[in-house]
Formats: C-alpha cells, sequence, structure tokens
C-alpha cells in the first residue's frame, strides 16, 4: 500500500475573501438598483462567515468545540446589540426577517392573550410587509384574532389619530401594535417613537419591523422605546437565511418554534454560528457607515429623482418628499402611468438595469401594491410602480444606465399597456 | 430576433423555447396567468393554468437560461373566452374555448402586448406549420404569402385550432414544433436538454372548468332553469336544469324516463334558449350535408385581398401589393375538404365565400332560419361562408363549432357554423 499525503485539512487553510478587508462584493452585472430586495454581502461579513463555517462545533454543546462555536455567537450577539443599542439577553437571533415578524406577531399575541383572553385585536399598519401582514391575518382565522388595519396618509406616514383614537376605544382589548420602521416600497418612515407614546399609557406592546432601515437609518432599540424589533442580515452586507427579534426581556413572547430550547427557549433549533457572526460582523459595519453612506445616498437618490424627472416627465414620485427626513435616503418610487409595472421591469431588464416592482407577486402575477392602494393611489395607477433602491455599491453609473434606457422603455411601456387596456386608466 | 416564447408549463412548449433560444434567437419565456383564483383551476400537473404549472414553466425557463415573466391575461380571459362559452351555451351553440383562446388571448392579447413591447414574433408550441411561398401576381412581379399547414403528426396536429388567428396575426407566430412527427420526439428532445417537464402527460379538458364537469360549471356559473325536454313532435318526454347544459348530438346525460316508441337512441337533435327546451331525436336527424358559417376567414393568397391592419407593425411580412387568387373569388364554389371538430377527419366539400345579405343565398331557405344573418344581431353582410358536403353526411355539426377548410395540409379559411342542416332534396 502506498503512502500519500493527506489532502490539507480545509480547516486549517485560511481562505481569505476577494476585495479588501471591509468592501463589499460584487454586485450583479449591469446597472443594480434594486438594494432593498437584498444587497452585496460585505467582505468582512464573508470572511467571518467563511472562518465560522471551516469549524465544527454545536454552539448548544459542552465541550471544547462547542464552546469555541457558542462564543462567536455571543460575541455576534454582543456586537450587534452593542450597535443597535440593545442589551445581549435582548436578541434572539432567527432565520431572518419573515421569521421574526411571525415570533413577534404569534409570539406576543399568543403571550398577551394567555395573560388575558379578551387582548384580540392587533393593530397594524395597512402597508406593512406581508410578514407581518399574513401572520395577522392567519391569527384572525385561526385563533380569533381581530385585525386593524390603521390607514396612513398620502405618502404612507400612519395615521396617529386613527391609532390614538383606536387605542381610546379598545385599548382593554388590544394585544399588540406592530409599525414598520421604514416602508420597503416607498421608503417613508414611520412615527415609531410616537406610537410608543400612544401605546405605553396602556401597557400594550409596539413591535417595529425595521429591515429596511438599520444601516440606512439610525435605529436604536432601547431609545425607541419598541418592546420587539425586526432585524435581518442580507439587507445590510450580512447573509441570507440569518435575522434577529430584539425583544424585552419583560415582553410577553410565546414561542413559535419548539425543541431544544435554544435562545431562552423562544427559538429552539442549532444555532447557524457561521450566518451569526457574518450578520454581527455586517451590523457592526452598516451601523458605523450610516451617516456617511446616508448622505451619499441621499445625494446619489435625488439626482436620481431629478434626471428620472426630467427624462419621463409623466413620472409620479410616490412616498414622503425626499428634502424631508422621512424617506429613506436610498429609496425612489415611482408610478409610471399607463405603463404596468411588469413591462418596465421587461424593458429595464433588458437594458441592463435591474430594479423592482416593489410589490408581491401572487404565483409571478404582479399584484397591485397594497401599499400604494393604501395611500390613496388609484388601482390603475398602481399597476405602473417601479421602486429604485440604493445601496453601499450603488454609483453614478448605475444611474447614468438608468436614464439612458429609461425614455424608449417608459414609451414602449406605455404603448404595451394600451394594447393591454390594463393600465389605461392611468394616461394622463 | 426578439422572440416571447408561451411558456404554459407543459413539455410542448418548453421545447419550442429550446429550438428558438438554440436558432439564435433572443427569446424571453412568459407565462400567461388566466385566472385569478388560480386554485380554482383544476390542481395537478395536466393543465396548462394551475400554480404547478406555472412553476414548470419558470423551471423550464431557468434551464434554458432566458428571463421568465407572468402576464396577468385573467381579466381578458373572462371577458373572451369564458364569456363567449357561457353566452354560447345560453345561445343554444357549443363553443370551442381552445378556438376562442387562440382568437383573443394567444394571438390578439399576448401577440398585442408582445409586438408593443419589441418582441418580432411569438413563439408557442402548437403542432402545425407556417409556410411562406412565392407566387407570381397577376401584373407581373411576385410576393411571399404565408400559409398554415397541418403538422406532419396527425394525431397532435393543431391547425384547427389556429386557423381563427388569421394570416396576418400567424405572421407574427412561430411554431418551432411544427415539423415534429411525433409527440414521442417532442418528449425526447425536452429529456435530452435536462428539461423536467420531458414526462409530463398531456392536457386534454377545458383548463377553466374544474374536473372536465362542464355542466356543473354552467350550472355554477348560469344558475338552475329547469325546462322541459321534447320529442320531435312536441310530446314532454324528460325535464332538465337548464337547456343551455345540452349540445347538440349529446347523447348522454339526458336522463330520459320513458324509452322512446321505436325503442331506439335519442340524441340532442336542437336547443331552444328562446323556450328553454331541448328537443330529442333519432340519429339521423343529425345527419347534415349543408353548414353555413359566418365570421369567415380566408388565408393570405386564397380569397379576396387580406389588407394589412396599419395599426400593427408587421416585421415578418412584406408589404402586400396586390392579391395573388389561388383559388376562383367570392361567389365561386370550389372544392375542398372541411373539418368541423379539433380531432376530427377532413370530408370533401363544395364551398364558397358570401358576403352580400341575407335572402340572396339562392338555395331555398327563409332568411328566418338563417342565424349567419342579422337575425343574430350579426352583420348580414359580414364575410361568411356555404359549404355543401360531397361525401357521406356528418354528424353532430353543431352552431358555435368552428369549421375550417382544407386543400390537403393547407389551411385555406374557417368560420363558425351558424347553421348545419340536410338538404331538402335528396342529391
Amino acid at each position: 500500500m502506498t503512502v500519500t499525503t493527506p489532502p490539507p485539512d480545509p480547516a486549517r487553510t485560511p481562505l481569505t475573501a476577494s476585495g479588501a478587508h471591509g468592501e463589499p462584493r460584487r454586485e450583479p452585472d449591469g446597472a443594480y438598483l434594486d438594494h432593498a430586495a437584498t444587497t452585496p454581502m460585505s467582505a468582512a461579513a464573508l470572511a467571518a462567515f467563511v472562518a465560522e463555517a471551516q469549524r465544527t462545533g454545536n454552539a448548544s454543546s459542552l465541550h471544547s468545540a462547542g464552546r469555541t462555536s457558542r462564543r462567536a455567537v455571543e460575541e455576534a450577539r454582543e456586537t450587534l446589540a452593542k450597535s443597535l443599542g440593545a442589551r445581549p439577553s435582548e436578541v434572539i437571533f432567527t432565520s431572518g426577517g419573515t421569521e421574526s415578524d411571525n415570533l413577534a406577531i404569534k409570539g406576543i399575541f399568543w403571550g398577551r392573550r394567555a395573560q388575558d383572553p379578551r387582548r384580540t385585536r392587533i393593530l397594524v399598519s395597512a402597508v406593512e410587509h406581508h410578514a407581518v401582514l399574513d401572520p395577522a391575518f392567519w391569527l384572525a382565522g385561526h385563533a380569533g384574532a381581530d385585525i386593524v388595519l390603521l390607514p396612513v396618509d398620502r405618502e404612507g406616514r400612519l395615521d396617529l389619530a386613527a391609532l390614538r383614537a383606536e387605542l381610546a376605544a379598545h385599548a382593554a382589548e388590544t394585544a399588540l401594535i406592530s409599525v414598520m420602521w421604514a416602508n420597503n416600497e416607498v421608503g417613508t418612515l414611520q412615527p415609531v417613537r410616537d406610537v410608543v407614546r400612544a401605546a405605553r399609557p396602556y401597557g400594550i406592546p409596539v413591535h417595529t419591523d425595521a429591515v429596511q432601515a438599520v444601516g440606512q437609518a439610525e435605529v436604536d432599540f432601547t431609545e425607541s422605546g419598541v418592546d420587539a424589533m425586526t432585524i435581518t442580515g442580507h439587507k445590510l452586507g450580512g447573509p441570507v437565511g440569518v435575522g434577529a427579534l430584539l425583544a424585552k426581556r419583560d415582553l410577553a413572547l410565546d414561542a413559535v418554534i419548539h425543541g431544544g430550547g435554544q435562545e431562552r427557549g423562544v427559538r429552539s433549533g442549532t444555532l447557524d454560528v457561521a450566518s451569526i457572526a457574518a450578520f454581527g460582523v455586517a451590523v457592526r459595519h452598516a451601523v458605523d457607515c450610516v451617516p456617511d453612506r446616508a448622505a451619499r445616498l441621499s445625494a446619489l437618490r435625488d439626482d436620481l429623482v431629478a434626471r428620472v424627472r426630467a427624462v419621463a416627465p409623466s413620472a409620479v414620485l410616490r412616498g414622503a418628499d425626499p428634502a424631508s427626513d422621512d424617506r429613506l435616503p436610498g429609496n425612489a418610487h415611482f408610478t409610471f402611468p399607463g405603463a404596468e409595472g411588469d413591462s418596465l421591469l421587461y424593458l429595464l431588464d433588458s437594458a441592463g438595469v435591474q430594479a423592482s416592482t416593489g410589490s408581491a407577486c401572487q404565483a409571478g402575477v404582479p399584484q397591485p401594491s397594497h401599499v400604494l392602494l393604501a395611500m390613496g393611489v388609484p388601482e390603475t395607477e398602481a399597476r405602473g410602480a417601479l421602486r429604485f433602491t440604493l445601496g453601499a455599491t450603488s454609483t453614478e453609473a448605475d444611474v447614468d444606465r438608468l436614464v439612458a434606457a429609461l425614455p424608449q422603455v417608459v414609451a414602449r411601456a406605455q404603448a404595451a399597456g394600451l394594447v393591454s387596456g390594463r393600465a389605461m386608466g392611468g394616461m394622463a | 430576433m426578439r422572440v416571447l416564447a408561451a411558456m404554459s408549463g407543459g413539455v410542448d412548449s418548453a421545447v419550442a423555447a429550446a429550438l428558438a433560444v438554440e436558432a439564435g434567437h433572443d427569446v424571453v419565456g412568459v407565462h400567461m396567468a388566466l385566472s385569478r383564483n388560480r386554485d380554482q383551476f383544476r390542481t395537478g400537473s395536466r393543465g396548462c393554468c394551475s400554480i404547478e404549472d406555472a412553476g414548470d414553466a419558470r423551471r423550464a425557463a431557468d434551464v434554458l437560461g432566458i428571463p421568465y415573466y407572468v402576464w396577468d391575461l385573467s381579466e381578458r380571459f373572462e371577458d373572451t373566452v369564458v364569456a363567449d362559452f357561457l353566452s354560447e351555451y345560453e345561445a343554444g351553440r357549443t363553443p370551442n374555448p381552445c378556438v376562442r383562446c387562440n382568437e383573443h388571448i394567444k394571438f390578439e392579447a399576448l401577440l398585442d402586448k408582445a409586438t408593443a413591447l419589441g418582441f418580432d414574433a411569438v413563439a408557442t408550441g402548437h403542432y402545425a406549420q407556417i409556410e411562406s411561398r412565392e407566387v407570381a401576381l397577376p401584373g407581373g412581379g411576385r410576393r411571399t404569402v404565408r400559409e398554415l399547414h397541418r403538422s406532419p403528426n396527425d394525431a397532435k396536429d393543431q391547425s384547427y385550432v389556429l386557423a381563427v388567428a388569421g394570416p396576418e396575426r400567424l405572421a407574427r407566430a412561430m411554431f418551432p414544433l411544427g415539423g415534429f412527427a411525433s409527440k414521442d420526439e417532442v418528449r425526447a428532445e425536452a429529456a435530452r436538454r435536462g428539461l423536467s417537464v420531458s414526462a409530463k402527460p398531456d392536457s386534454y379538458d377545458i383548463c377553466f372548468v374544474a374536473d372536465g364537469d362542464t355542466r356543473g360549471f354552467l350550472q355554477s356559473r348560469l344558475g338552475s332553469r329547469p325546462g322541459s325536454v321534447v320529442d320531435v313532435s312536441g310530446a314532454v318526454v324528460g325535464e332538465h336544469d337548464g337547456a343551455y347544459a345540452f349540445t347538440v348530438g349529446q347523447r348522454r346525460g339526458l336522463a330520459l324516463g320513458r324509452p322512446a316508441a321505436d325503442g331506439k337512441a335519442r340524441y340532442v337533435v336542437d336547443v331552444q334558449p328562446a323556450t328553454n327546451t331541448v328537443v330529442v331525436g333519432p340519429a339521423e336527424l343529425l345527419s347534415v350535408d349543408r353548414i353555413a358559417g359566418e365570421k369567415a376567414l380566408w388565408f393570405d393568397g386564397v380569397l379576396p385581398p387580406v389588407e394589412p391592419s396599419p395599426s400593427l407593425p408587421n416585421p415578418l411580412v412584406e408589404p402586400v401589393e396586390t392579391p395573388a387568387a389561388v383559388v376562383p373569388s367570392a361567389d365561386e364554389w370550389f372544392d375542398a375538404e372541411v373539418q368541423v371538430r379539433a380531432h376530427g377527419a377532413p370530408v370533401p366539400a363544395r364551398v364558397r365565400s358570401i358576403a352580400r345579405p341575407a335572402g340572396a343565398y339562392g338555395d331555398g331557405i327563409p332568411d328566418g332560419e338563417r342565424p349567419a344573418s342579422a337575425a343574430d344581431g350579426s352583420d348580414p353582410s359580414a364575410p361568411a361562408m356555404e359549404i355543401e358536403l360531397t361525401g357521406a353526411p356528418l354528424r353532430g355539426v353543431a352552431p358555435g363549432q368552428s369549421v375550417v377548410v382544407y386543400s390537403g395540409t393547407r389551411v385555406l379559411g374557417q368560420a363558425t357554423v351558424s347553421r348545419a342542416w340536410r338538404a331538402p332534396a335528396p342529391r
């Protein structure tokens, strides 16, 4: 038998991520203007991921391999907590934003109702993501919840008077309130602190989905006063498949996923050490960068808005005034009268520009956005929506490419809209 | 060329898209969503319209490396195909929704939107061939005519349901499977390319009718309307829940309490919506040798000139100068074959095109009995068609069906049957 040299042990061979430390990975080819869908992972996060993924160890094990993994998880927890103004014990790692929202809505509803069966009302803004709306409506169908959709104004901002009136009339029956930090479609920042102020006298817990906000706006869990906050990795330079729910220790929160009792029994399941380590690195980097990035992205976004309006005068900007402080710096959202969003999307994609209609699909069929409808946009106009979102890797060249393609794209899409008769009502 | 591949999620359209890609075209896959509530459509993997089918189409597009979109044509589908299906049955006629889908959805809504978005052609997985042929013009010169021909695969041939699209629209269509002689070959092509739909069963039923229960679907949409079943003498022989659910030639589902006096099987021979009456009679009454068609349409170079529509740019068709008459002009009888159902055999016939008011037919049929005339609100001067079968009579030709005129493999024209009858005198 021949003696062969054993192959190199991958665990001992350090892998280096491409690009300099701290630089993000390459984004998709062409002009990628869909950072709100997902944004490139930072090189530092990728390096942390690779380093941990090469190690073997279950963070719940007591032996040395387990302890090493546990340490990586707890360091990430501390990093993340510090960056977001929370205590480490308030961080519950999950698989991402959707799971965190499900845990918040269902867990708080069940916890609060166990304390007092009269508390069946769930108050959510009408512009929440489906990850909040759908668990709420599921509870309505399966657990006797009553859902109250709180109205928003024409810019997508919560109607605080409606919230206060609702609380004045039904506080005793209210289980929780969920209002997002920033809207994923039109980028409008919500008055979360005012929601907390309105809810506090009644002792009603407030959840906020902040997946779009962290890394683009200042977000501080404790200072905001909310009881629970959803965050996710892949919107801020971390990996897909990891997120967290920040939850106050005194919050009544039932588990949704049961099992081995990890994450203080609220979220069982073996911890994804590599993703969590990368998540911690990504959150710290994203939060540290907020002041600079917000300034840079706002300027780039304002340029994008001005140039889109110049080449496509029929475009209608939706959401809060970019000049105000009420809009995510990387968000621009338009409706194009007479055009259908998926036609615009296809034509832009052909021209190497990747954007989004911003709204959900049902089996691939674009639906008029519930966010725009809640803002009072007529359905025909809502069909012509297009969202452009900027991120760490966005440049002026991306905007140039969009602006160069847009006039013909809009003209073609409007011609197709005329033929299909679907978007005609939106013609001026 | 920029080609839109209509992808149903079945094997045929997936291979058609693959062939378009391999021919060097710039291809985008589009799946048509035809119902808002797709869970109400037939589930399983047999059709074109379920969520599973949309997923299969997406997967095939991914394998081919082409962009994939879902276009919501559900409103148009409901307003045209489903509405026509209901109103035709309500009027005592027998619609073919696949024909109407080709007419209004695939080769109108889809094609027009594709054209507006800059596509040069729409590729589908239909079994039929489009052939270009040079013809001499009477005044000298030549031009290209586009012809629709049968597939060499007789069992799968779909020229019958495609004819309604007409020459102008089919000139912007592409049928990459047109030359395939068998479905097995198509499945083999799918398997060779790693398309997971290669073994997917064929679809047969009407996609928007769950479980193939047409009567149940009609009842759910049109409601219960009890009425009488009578024999040809007018005697009541049974009851029904709605005359709309019956179609001429039907035998099953009549639920007649008493057998006929002569003991023979009875068939639906007429549906009279005005009185909500179903008439039954012996099989002989179903035999016809005369067919009148409305909404007649003739292919390029066959009969009267086909003017290209100025509103639609058509990169595949050269400018038409003068039509080249291939068969005699309007009003003259010519010999051809006709087919009256999707999987029927063609039968020999004499055919002529007519475009003139009712009363001028010269066949002894009173105007009032000719549904092709203004009696049903249609334009009496609209193009129509008359057919005399020259071989054996046909059974069960119902108003509403399509009749397609062939010369060998070539489609000459098509119409919707407005009336079918037996010539009064023996021939």
